[in-house]
């Protein structure tokens, strides 16, 4: 008697979980955001699926970005795929090599009849997601730029004003000198270096980093940015290493532990490193805009995006593409979108959420955390500086990593490495090329 | 004459034999067959274009010059991990057989380090010798020693063959103490009657006779530093700085999940299958020969 009422209460129990996501499209939502990130990720689900009863959306954590990305395409492969994957901004070419595999994310918004206005995006942030007829390609999710952190204290110490930050980078040296010669072992330090010193000072400067605009245009893009400007820069950082003014402190964001720890005076890193050094720093810090060179025509022009958009993967079910549409909406709206920017010190991905952070005074309450959005909207983008696209990025970023670490150890000249980094990553490139050739479906 | 049990054959063999063949064919050969495939192919990630290409990877693999210098790497890495691991260990090992109070708490704390797991391990280290917050390093700069292993390539090296010997020590100590117990105390005793010390002992009646353990323990190490240290590159220096302890299975994984260079990456595993297998047939034909029994 006992175990049929068990087994019954069982199966009473199983029909009714069945029926009940029955009623709610499921949507598999994977991304790669860990710790308190995560916890927003997860709000922004929680806001969604009780906003409305048709739909429901499920955030997977798949690990770290690379791993993310490696599942996604194994998922792909097995026929297997999420609705929306998380992926970084150096995955977009292997992304959209994927043809057949992604729907775009314009495509999912006419065909669900969403009401859908391109415009009312940040260009500089969905430039990076864009094709090259403007097009949106998949949903600019959690976007951050590099700026400068400063500690003010140490400012104060070595004389200076704290209120004053560097503006260029020969301030920054002369900055980091005196600061150095009040004692401290570090004045400055760097995060992302590829990102920050090389992509970066390209889009900033408003020059081109690779042909056929960046790698917009197409596979049988070539890198240049062996130029000029950056063979000065790279040459000014590494005479800053020698001068003990610079300290290399590793390749991603392992360096804003000498910021906050309190070692080093000056940081270039993502602005999203906001939350982690209001958390941990022990003194007074300021944000600024990136340094520039003040005798390049056009300087500063905008600086570019880092971090990952939403792809739309293919194969779907249409009532499934319909709650994807829907979620990217209640996704841009200014509310989630200013409240995932003030929590996460992200950039809002619409200039709406922009303007109500501002309303609700959220700028003056936390002085610093509009630079990085100044810093993208501070011109119109241009062809050299509304973003990279390169396949086989996440390798050329390693080889760029490594040719200026072969700097930083005064074992290269400056010339030398970005001549070699441009030659090795153009192989890169030409491998990507050989195994996407387009048009061959 | 010797005789010789002759039983009938029927279907039992076979049957006997069949999980392990299907366990055999499932995880092994198949997947060896795919890589085999795969190595001759270009793919772009997604896999929706596919191109044959014979023998293309291979041809590129050589022409790069990070893969000749990924040899060189580890040509270094399994001489400095099997090297320091055999001496090490044997030293330890050769005391451990002296040590006449407390021998068990040596030993129990010498093999306490092969429970940890290798990417564990790696943290641990990497951890101590973090240039920023490690113990380890804000002593050695104290010193005056400017330890960065995320630019020194030196460094890097030492510290993921620091952080491989602590888990390859304990193992290969195991095996010494077993062969140091088990050559019998009659030839020793018969040593030091006839006036030999204590290292004249070792060198000529306690060494030789560990030959066939130091061969085992030979192939075992540089198998162990080929392949299983994997994890510890990755959690300890992801290869780096500038590829210096990019070994050829981390060079696999790099490029093929982390790059996507699907027919690259195949073509790697590839050639690292003929290693092991032609490590495999040298150890079968001609050392297990010339080693003294």
């Amino acid at each position: 008697m006992k175990i049929k009422n068990i087994c019954f209460a069982v199966v009473a129990s199983c029909a009714f979980g069945a029926g009940s996501a029955q009623a709610a499209t499921e949507i598999q939502w994977w991304h790669s955001m860990s710790g308190a990130l995560g916890e927003r990720v997860k709000e922004i689900a929680d806001g969604f699926n009780a906003s409305q009863s048709a739909y429901k959306v499920v955030p997977v954590y798949k690990g770290g970005y690379a791993d993310s990305l490696t599942a996604t395409i194994a998922a792909v492969r097995s026929g297997k795929a999420p609705h929306i994957a998380q992926v970084f901004e150096v995955g977009t070419a292997t992304m959209m090599s994927g043809g057949k595999a992604i729907k775009p994310v314009y495509e999912v918004m006419t065909q669900a009849h969403e009401k859908f206005d391109p415009k009312a995006y940040m260009p500089a942030v969905t430039g990076y997601y864009t094709d090259t007829k403007g097009r949106m390609l998949s949903m600019p999710f959690n976007s951050s730029t590099p700026v400068l952190f400063y500690n003010k204290d140490a400012f104060k110490k070595a004389g200076l004003d704290p209120n004053k930050p560097p503006v260029t980078w020969d301030q920054v040296e002369e900055t980091a000198t005196k600061v150095r010669d009040a004692g401290m072992a570090c004045g400055y330090t760097t995060g992302w270096q590829s990102w920050v010193q090389l992509e970066n000072m390209s889009a900033w400067h408003n020059q081109e980093f690779a042909t056929k605009q960046n790698g917009f245009g197409g596979l049988d893009t070539k890198l240049v940015f062996n130029t000029q400007l950056l063979v000065r820069h790279i040459a000014k950082l590494s005479s800053w290493v020698k001068a003990g003014l610079f300290t290399y402190a590793g390749r991603s964001n392992q360096p804003e532990a000498k910021f906050y720890g309190g070692d080093c005076a000056m940081l270039t890193s993502s602005s999203a490193a906001y939350a982690n050094i209001k958390k941990n720093a022990k003194f007074q810090f300021g944000v600024s805009q990136l340094p520039y060179y003040e005798d390049v025509k056009g300087a500063p022009q905008n600086s570019i995006i880092g971090g990952a958009s939403l792809w739309v993967m293919a194969g779907k079910k249409p009532a499934e593409y319909k709650g994807v549409a829907k979620f990217f909406t209640y996704m841009s709206s200014p509310e989630v979108q200013a409240n995932w920017h003030q929590k996460t010190g992200y950039v809002p991905i619409t200039k709406a959420a922009y303007e109500l952070s501002k309303k609700e005074g959220f700028y003056e309450k936390n002085p610093g955390t509009d630079v990085a959005i100044q810093q993208l909207l501070l011109k119109n983008p241009t062809k050299d500086s509304k973003g990279i696209r390169l396949g086989n990025f996440v390798q050329i970023r390693g080889i760029i990593d490594e040719e200026l670490e072969s700097v930083w150890a005064q074992k290269k000249g400056p010339k030398q490495a970005l001549d070699d980094a441009v030659e090795r990553g153009n192989v890169e490139l030409r491998k990507f090329e050989r195994a996407n050739k387009p048009g061959k479906h | 004459m010797e005789k010789r049990t002759q039983f009938p054959v029927g279907w039992l063999p076979y049957a006997l034999v069949a999980p392990q063949l299907a366990i055999t064919i499932v995880f092994f050969v198949w997947p060896a067959g795919q890589a085999l495939w795969q190595s001759l192919l270009v793919q772009d990630a997604f896999g929706t274009h596919t191109e044959f290409v014979w023998f293309e990877n291979f041809d590129v693999l050589f022409a790069d010059e990070t893969y000749i210098e990924s040899f060189k790497v580890t040509a270094k890495f399994s001489a400095l991990v099997a090297g320091f691991g055999l001496s090490i260990s044997l030293v330890l090992a050769a005391c451990c057989d002296h040590v006449l109070r407390g021998a068990k708490a040596y030993q129990t704390l010498i093999i306490w380090p092969y429970a940890v797991a290798p990417a564990i391990a790696a943290v641990i280290w990497a951890f101590m010798f973090n240039p920023t917050v490690g113990i380890l390093a804000h002593g050695m700069q104290l010193l005056g020693y400017d330890w960065n292993h995320l630019l020194n390539s030196g460094q890097a090296m030492t510290l993921v063959v620091v952080s491989a010997l602590f888990k390859l020590i304990p193992y290969d100590f195991l095996f010494f103490l077993a062969g140091l117990q088990s050559i019998p105390k009659s030839l020793i005793e018969a040593a030091a009657i006839d006036g030999a010390g204590p290292i004249r002992r070792f060198f000529t009646i306690a060494f030789p006779l560990l030959s066939p353990t130091s061969f085992f323990l030979l192939v075992v190490n540089l198998v162990y530093a080929f392949f299983d240290t994997f994890a510890i590159i990755d959690a300890a220096t992801a290869g780096g700085p500038a590829r210096s302890t990019t070994i050829l299975v981390y060079k696999v994984f790099h490029d093929g999940f982390r790059g996507m260079d699907l027919g690259g990456s195949a073509a790697q595993s590839v050639i690292l299958m003929a290693i092991v297998i032609s490590l495999t047939v040298v150890q079968f034909r001609f050392i297990e020969r010339k080693v003294q029994y």
